[in-house]
């Protein structure tokens, strides 16, 4: 703990909220893997570009339709969800008897595409997309100023986080979806809907994604190549939390945060790479992850 | 034997025929760029479209009596990926020229092919002064600007305005490097003080950590040694996190694309070093009018750099009636650059095409009359003041000529 010495406390708490702004991305978006990962066993690498054009679509109501940013809050993630369930009924629908392998390349073509699309029309500089009026200016706490748009998220995320939780957890739905999950042959014949409940949670799964790229719209410029250089590391944090585990992949997403915070006071040129060092570790010594089960 | 002689015959009598020399009658140009990644406004298509003009004009003006192709080519800014594209354009598709090149690793790549098979290198969006310092030889050309310009123009007119100390956040990459060395030189050399540095990874999206620990230097100037979306994304999160306007920020490599990208209300104020604007005069506007009308967006200085690299390149072409290397270079050497990009330009001994550079003021939102008039030009720098002077260079050509 020595590395500490020299930097005032302030300044590291500081770099601690701004991680946990982070590790709250990191949450959604590997929330949002893990549910379908769970369901589908389909290794969603279009995410980061269902994230990014939750973004572009944040733009695009504004830009277009006029609407603020709670209007995209609420119609961006509805509009990414409607075409993740076009994805699972017309393509991924196909791949379930084979392979994890086919899902993973399909969203694979998919997620370029989906960006070569973008890039084509809007190109790659980004566009900008202010925070809304509400919530800007800053929150004094003393070591640092917040900006309320950052607390906003943290709040926001925290909150999606725990309604995903409690919905699979302790709703009949999520119990539906956990026997699903365990044996979709015998809870067909309980007379669920089997096909339905995985269409509804892959489009779930993907309207998270796109929360969180409106979340993220107002913070960076929106542009098409932002949710390919995250998506790497938010497949690091589900790795570690473990495959398909709900509330792994919350903690992890935040703790992975919060180490990424502390890296950058000590030593910033591996904040990149410490997620991976830690994947590493964690894949060496719990193959399925801190919080997952071996199968 | 007998084929040999034939040959030699025939060889014997071809400038009695005063056929071109010109190798299969034809110049190939090849523009290797980013076409898809994050430099590929700022170059890109864009670039390919200016070579293309280029060659139309030329043709249309000059009515050569040698063809004139392009190839182009994606290098997605590995370097790799670079060199084996120019062995296989020099060797095989009989390419006489690669050019454009942003990034500097590709640059650096393709300089060491071009040198290898004895063919030109013309770079106009590389940034490093690698170029033609460490890495210089005599079949490269770096055309538009370098790290050293930029940062000349920009840290010097802020120091000047009283921001003497300065932290910066920089790219860690070469690039990244080779700016905030320049950069820190030119504040240090005009009485300014070099408070600290944080390195961030390639590429960043949240730099409100490393935006703290500028905030907390205390420095009055906090220098961007990166570009493209790094810059913006640093610009953009300074405003939230309430860095920007108690310290101000310096982007020491900034395209009229990334203005336009963020918008005046977030960029205002903030001075940047150009190597070209289009609305300077009658001239610039006049083409830049006519790139707007294809790519629908004004050109970055990279992409007209790259009209006014071409058309040198093929002017020298004609005028020597060869497209032998050496010949081409000597006499693109000999002859003065003017054109609606370059104002008294000339290429150095190390490679370095000098030309007048400008000092740009972003304007205020309420001060633009209309789409994209962004700068208020504050100060021309003469071709001679805005690049490394020869006197420091460590191009081994120049060490050589001097001693």
């Amino acid at each position: 703990m020595t590395d500490f010495f020299g930097i005032p406390l302030p300044a590291l708490f500081g770099q601690l909220v701004l991680g946990l702004v982070n590790g709250c991305f990191y949450a959604v978006l590997s929330l949002g893997l893990a549910v379908i990962f769970g369901m589908l066993n389909i290794i969603n690498f279009a995410h980061g570009a269902l994230y990014m054009v939750g973004a572009m679509l944040a733009w695009m109501i504004l830009e277009y339709l006029g609407l603020g940013y709670w209007w995209s809050l609420l119609l961006a993630p509805l509009a990414v969800g409607l075409v993740g369930i076009a994805i699972e009924r017309l393509l991924l629908r196909r791949l379930y008897q084979l392979d994890h392998l086919y899902g993973l390349l399909l969203t694979f073509g998919l997620a370029l595409m989906i960006e070569g699309l973008f890039r084509d029309l809007y190109g790659v500089a980004g566009l900008p997309y202010a925070i809304p009026d509400e919530l800007s200016g800053a929150i004094g706490l003393g070591f640092m100023f917040l900006p309320k748009y950052r607390a906003w998220v943290i709040f926001a995320s925290l909150a999606v986080c725990l309604g995903t939780w409690y919905l699979i957890e302790k709703t009949r739905l999520g119990a539906y979806l956990r026997a699903a999950t365990e044996n979709p042959k015998l809870t067909q014949a309980f007379g669920i809907n089997v096909p339905l409940l995985v269409m509804l949670t892959y489009g779930f799964g993907v309207g998270l994604a796109g929360l969180a790229g409106v979340l993220a719209a107002p913070t960076s410029q929106v542009g098409a190549l932002m949710g390919s250089n995250l998506i790497i590391t938010v497949f690091a944090v589900v790795v570690i939390g473990g495959m398909g585990s709900i509330l792994g992949s919350v903690l992890t997403g935040l703790g992975l945060g919060l180490v990424e915070g502390l890296t950058k006071v000590v030593y910033p040129e591996a904040s990149a790479t410490v997620v991976f060092i830690i994947m590493a570790g964690v894949l060496m010594v719990r193959p399925a992850g801190l919080f997952g089960r071996e199968k | 034997m007998k084929t040999k002689c034939i040959a030699l015959a025939v060889a014997a009598s071809l400038p009695a025929l005063a056929l071109a020399q010109v190798s299969d009658n034809a110049v190939r140009i090849g523009v290797l760029t980013d076409m898809s990644g994050a430099y590929s406004d700022l170059s890109g298509a864009g670039a390919v479209e200016a070579a293309k003009m280029a060659i139309e004009d030329f043709k249309a003006k000059e009515k050569p009596g040698f063809a004139v192709e392009l190839v182009s080519a994606d290098h997605q800014n590995k370097a790799d990926l670079s060199s084996n594209k120019a062995r296989e354009w020099f060797d095989r598709d009989k390419v006489d020229v690669i050019t454009e090149l942003v990034t500097t690793s590709t640059a650096l790549a393709v300089m060491k092919v071009a040198k290898e098979k004895n063919k030109l290198a013309l770079i106009s969006g590389a940034a490093s002064t690698r170029i033609t310092n460490e890495d210089c030889n005599d079949v490269t050309v770096h055309w538009t600007y370098d790290t050293y310009a930029v940062a000349n123009g920009t840290a010097k007119a802020v120091v000047q305005q009283g921001g003497k100390s300065w932290y910066f956040i920089t790219a860690d990459y070469a690039f990244g490097h080779s700016l905030e060395k320049d950069s820190s030189g030119v504040v240090q050399a005009n009485g300014g003080k070099v408070l600290g540095a944080v390195r961030h990874p390639f590429p960043g999206a949240d730099f409100s950590s490393f935006l703290l620990k500028a905030q907390s230097s205390g420095a009055q100037v906090i220098g961007l040694a990166n570009a493209g979306t790094d810059t913006m994304n640093s610009i953009k999160q300074a405003a939230e996190f309430g860095v920007t306007p108690k310290q101000s920020l310096a982007g020491l490599l900034m395209f009229i694309t990334d203005i336009h990208a963020l918008g005046l209300k977030t960029t205002q104020n903030m001075y940047l070093t150009e190597g070209f604007y289009w609305d300077l005069d009658a001239e610039t506007r006049a083409w830049s009018k006519r790139y707007f009308e294809r790519m629908k967006k004004m050109p970055t200085m990279i992409q007209a750099g790259m009209y006014s690299a071409v058309s040198h390149y093929l002017k020298a072409v004609k005028a020597v009636n060869s497209d032998d290397t050496q010949k081409v270079m000597a006499q693109m050497k000999k002859t003065p650059v003017n054109d609606f990009f370059a104002r008294n330009g000339r290429i150095r001994d190390d490679g370095r095409m000098v030309h007048d550079m400008y000092l740009m003021h972003v304007k205020k939102p309420d001060d633009s009359k209309y789409a994209w008039d962004y700068y208020t030009v504050k100060q021309t720098i003469p071709a001679a003041e805005a690049f490394q002077p020869l006197s420091v260079s460590r191009c081994p050509l120049i060490r050589k000529s001097a001693s």
